[in-house]
């Protein structure tokens, strides 16, 4: 059988009444009584969710984004009996080093759109030519524009050699790989399989706990001794992870298809999409409150609305079914080709070199950066193109 | 156009207008207009009827038919959560054939009632024998559940003659709606954990005016119910489980480790580990989703299609049955059954409110262990309830057991599914405390 290589080039523009049945949606939403509790040890609060819902019915425009979507350059093509989503932007600087970044959940290339332009055209944005990048940005199976699985199988070690694939169509016989959350995941693991073509990754959530920690803190052991202040910091902010942070990893690990509730109702999709860890939530909280903050309510949005418009709540959640009990998420996984780590504040752990050191043999660049947090692309896309740019830069 | 849903009710009482649509939120109970607070603590019990409003019944009709379906598991079976086949079949069953009022009527047909305890409106079926020394019982309910589940033991609980049974086996029957459940009030400030709960059934009983009486329960009910035999009043004769609490801390802990069985169980242990390590392992997304994040599960407060999954999640065997009832198999439960309980889930607004007991007793009592029960204890164990219970085990657990039988068939929802096997068993697990002489 031919397999078709061909790439497509993909716009969507969502029909009005898609956008009107949103709205409906929203303003007619059942809500429940409040949290018995002053804060979000319970979940997503109320009234943050409500503020979410009224901008969302009366401020928010999703053609804004949909329009800065269809400006850029993508595409569709099957690899592997999927249809692979991607957005892909050529730099008009000859030596750009080609660079495929990878999103997470709840996520979409949405996260990655503020980094394109400074990658691609370094020099107007205060950068030097030579640190120019062509940019991909695919959607993961199951998310956004890509193809929704019809079976089991599109783990992220599958993702990963898909990925590989894309960049060789491409035509790049060089390339670097960019991730955060599953993006990271998929990005260490294409680290693993270690294409020639691939010189190196750069992660801001890399798998650094060795695997015995890593069980002890899922586990809710004390931490364990001869650890330095700052590997203690992080096993007990994994350990938080583990015990408090990890709701929504067991329902999705486990059970996907049993929410149908967050495919049928916005605010159902927007609350749980809220909740990814509790640090992102302060934010997203506080930017509904009216604080100014690296993500905008516009942006929490455009990420929420495209899940909806293309149904991909469930299949995305599918992700997580997929790699339950196979690779972990934040333990060390093997990775020895070049790698560079930035570790932002308010990610789920912070990073620390000695662990990056032992995990990754050649790491390249690690940086800690004052402030950001988990979706660091999203929030911080001035600091990350500059890791990503500095990460990288030994490697061309 | 903001839609007002409000819940109409036939005779006494109102409980309070639930708001929904627009941005307001909803109101939590009786006591959210807060002129209820000025008063001193009531000790009233108050006749309680529901009547739904055609509205409300109008638009959970229009809503599962505007539901948003997402494509189907990319896998043949159960394995990644309710299957889109079983929920459609559920959905167009819903909209076209049930009919609440049925059950609004059987159930209106029962004598209800109100009463505040500590602050919070508690509902509950009360039925009398005519039988003179019936002996008093308060069955409790879980999740996801309602009063709706013990509906079918009433009458032959409280009237065994006209059921096969011997007059000295009559009832009366307490059937309360838990806190945040069903008719009773949403608690608005954290500390309705098991314990509690127990506190208020054992003043509950009190308030009824019975000196003598047992307690009976399965899931969260089992669980409130050894927590009153823990606290022990002198009121408590004894109580029965269906899900016991009968594993030794170590084993327990060994099982949600995941580690694999220790030696030196029986046969009958061993099979009990294995099906408790099942659950640890691949039944308990709801419980991490509820006991760590309740308030995020908006989705099944907005679509009552979300909501039915989500209930029909509860375990493998549970599902397997309710699959099998809406592909037209006969089992215990119909599909009615299985209706009556989310629809009273969605026209009381208690998705969240039941989800927030998972977090309250987050991290205190565990589920399925030893809880140091001293007083009279009888078990039923029906096969497809989550673990088998062994006997050894009950005997442990239990210093007084005074009853321990293996039913041929039934599940986890045991009251609902086999109701006259779960009759027998009450009969049969209490007779021996019946008696006005009866002591521990």
């Amino acid at each position: 059988m031919e397999l078709d290589k061909s790439i497509h080039p993909f716009k969507m523009t969502f029909p009005q009444s898609d956008l009107d049945e949103l709205q409906r949606r929203i303003l007619a939403t059942n809500w429940p009584d409040r949290e018995t509790v002053t804060d979000a040890s319970q979940g997503v609060q109320l009234a943050t969710v409500q503020a979410l819902a009224r901008y969302w019915a009366t401020y928010y425009d999703w053609r804004k984004i949909e329009t800065k979507l269809n400006a850029l350059l993508q595409f569709t093509t099957e690899i592997d009996g999927l249809n692979i989503h991607f957005i892909h932007v050529r730099s008009k600087h000859k030596k750009a080093l080609p660079l495929i970044v990878t999103h997470g959940w709840p996520g979409s290339i949405i996260e990655q759109m503020k980094i394109i332009d400074p990658l691609v055209n370094p020099t107007a944005y205060g950068g030097k030519a030579e640190d120019a990048f062509d940019v991909v940005i695919p959607s993961l199976p199951g998310y956004g524009f890509s193809g929704r699985p019809t079976t089991a199988g599109w783990g992220p070690d599958r993702i990963a050699g898909a990925w590989i694939t894309l960049m060789k169509r491409l035509g790049y016989k060089q390339f670097v790989a960019q991730g955060g959350d599953w993006g990271a995941i998929i990005t260490e693991l294409m680290g693993v399989q270690a294409p020639p073509e691939l010189l190196g990754i750069h992660t801001n959530m890399p798998g650094v706990f060795p695997d015995e920690i890593d069980k002890a803190a899922f586990s809710g052991a004390l931490a364990p001794s001869g650890l330095s202040p700052d590997e203690k910091e992080a096993y007990e902010r994994l350990q938080f992870v583990y015990q408090k942070g990890i709701a929504y990893g067991f329902q999705m690990g486990l059970r996907p298809q049993t929410l149908y509730g967050i495919a049928d109702s916005p605010v159902g999709l927007a609350a749980y999409f809220l909740d990814h860890d509790a640090r992102s939530y302060e934010l997203i909280t506080g930017v509904f409150n009216g604080a100014s903050e690296g993500l905008t309510r516009d942006d929490i949005l455009d990420n929420i609305t495209i899940t909806w418009l293309t149904n991909t709540a469930l299949s995305g959640a599918r992700l997580y079914w997929e790699n339950w009990g196979k690779f972990g998420y934040f333990n060390v996984k093997g990775v020895t080709i070049p790698v560079a780590v930035s570790v932002y504040p308010d990610e789920l752990y912070p990073a620390p070199r000695s662990f990056a050191e032992r995990a990754f043999p050649q790491l390249i660049y690690y940086n800690k950066l004052d402030k950001g947090g988990h979706f660091a692309a999203w929030e911080q896309p001035e600091s990350l193109v500059n890791e990503i740019r500095t990460g990288f830069r030994s490697l061309r | 156009m903001k839609k007002s849903k409000g819940m109409q009710l036939g005779i006494i009482m109102m409980i309070g207008c639930m708001c929904h649509g627009g941005f307001s939120s909803a109101q939590s109970g009786p006591d959210a207009d807060g002129i209820s607070k000025a008063k001193p603590p009531s000790t009233d019990i108050r006749p309680f009827q529901f009547h739904a409003s055609q509205a409300d019944l109008d638009e959970l009709h229009r809503r599962i038919l505007a539901t948003k379906w997402p494509e189907k598991e990319t896998v043949t079976d159960a394995t990644q959560g309710v299957q889109l086949a079983t929920v459609k079949a559920l959905a167009k069953y819903w909209v076209t054939a049930y009919d609440w009022r049925n059950t609004e009527r059987k159930l209106n047909s029962y004598p209800q009632f109100v009463t505040t305890i500590e602050g919070l409106d508690i509902h509950f079926i009360h039925v009398r024998s005519k039988n003179k020394n019936a002996l008093p019982i308060i069955i409790t309910h879980g999740w996801p559940g309602s009063i709706i589940e013990q509906m079918k033991i009433i009458d032959p609980l409280v009237n065994p003659t006209a059921y096969g049974g011997r007059e000295e086996d009559a009832f009366d029957v307490v059937i309360p709606s838990m806190p945040g459940y069903g008719f009773s009030g949403k608690p608005t400030a954290t500390g309705w954990d098991p314990q509690h709960i127990a506190r208020a059934w054992i003043e509950l009983m009190r308030r009824l005016g019975y000196t003598k009486y047992v307690a009976q329960g399965g899931d969260w009910g089992a669980i409130v119910t050894e927590q009153m035999a823990l606290l022990a009043p002198p009121e408590l004769l004894g109580i029965h489980t269906n899900m016991p609490g009968i594993f030794p801390n170590d084993i327990d802990k060994a099982a949600f480790s995941g580690a694999p069985a220790p030696a030196g169980l029986s046969d009958d242990e061993k099979l009990a580990y294995q099906r408790l390590q099942f659950v640890y392992s691949k039944g308990i997304a709801y419980g991490f989703q509820m006991g760590l994040r309740p308030q995020t599960l908006y989705g099944i407060m907005d679509s009552p299609v979300g909501l039915a999954a989500y209930y029909l999640d509860h375990d493998a065997r549970s599902y397997a049955m309710i699959t099998r009832v809406f592909n037209g198999g006969a089992e215990g439960l119909t599909r009615d059954d299985v209706l009556d309980n989310i629809t009273i889930t969605w026209l009381t607004n208690t998705a969240l409110s039941g989800a927030r007991l998972y977090w309250e007793n987050w991290g205190k009592f565990g589920y399925f262990n030893v809880k140091g029960i001293t007083i009279p204890v009888a078990v039923s164990v029906f096969p497809d309830e989550l673990y088998p219970a062994p006997r050894s085990w009950a005997e442990q657990a239990y210093p007084k057991l005074i009853y321990f039988h293996k039913v041929d068939k039934g599940g986890h929802f045991a009251a609902w599914e086999q109701p006259k096997l779960f009759t027998d068993e009450l009969r049969a697990a209490f007779s021996s405390l019946r008696g006005s002489l009866a002591t521990r």
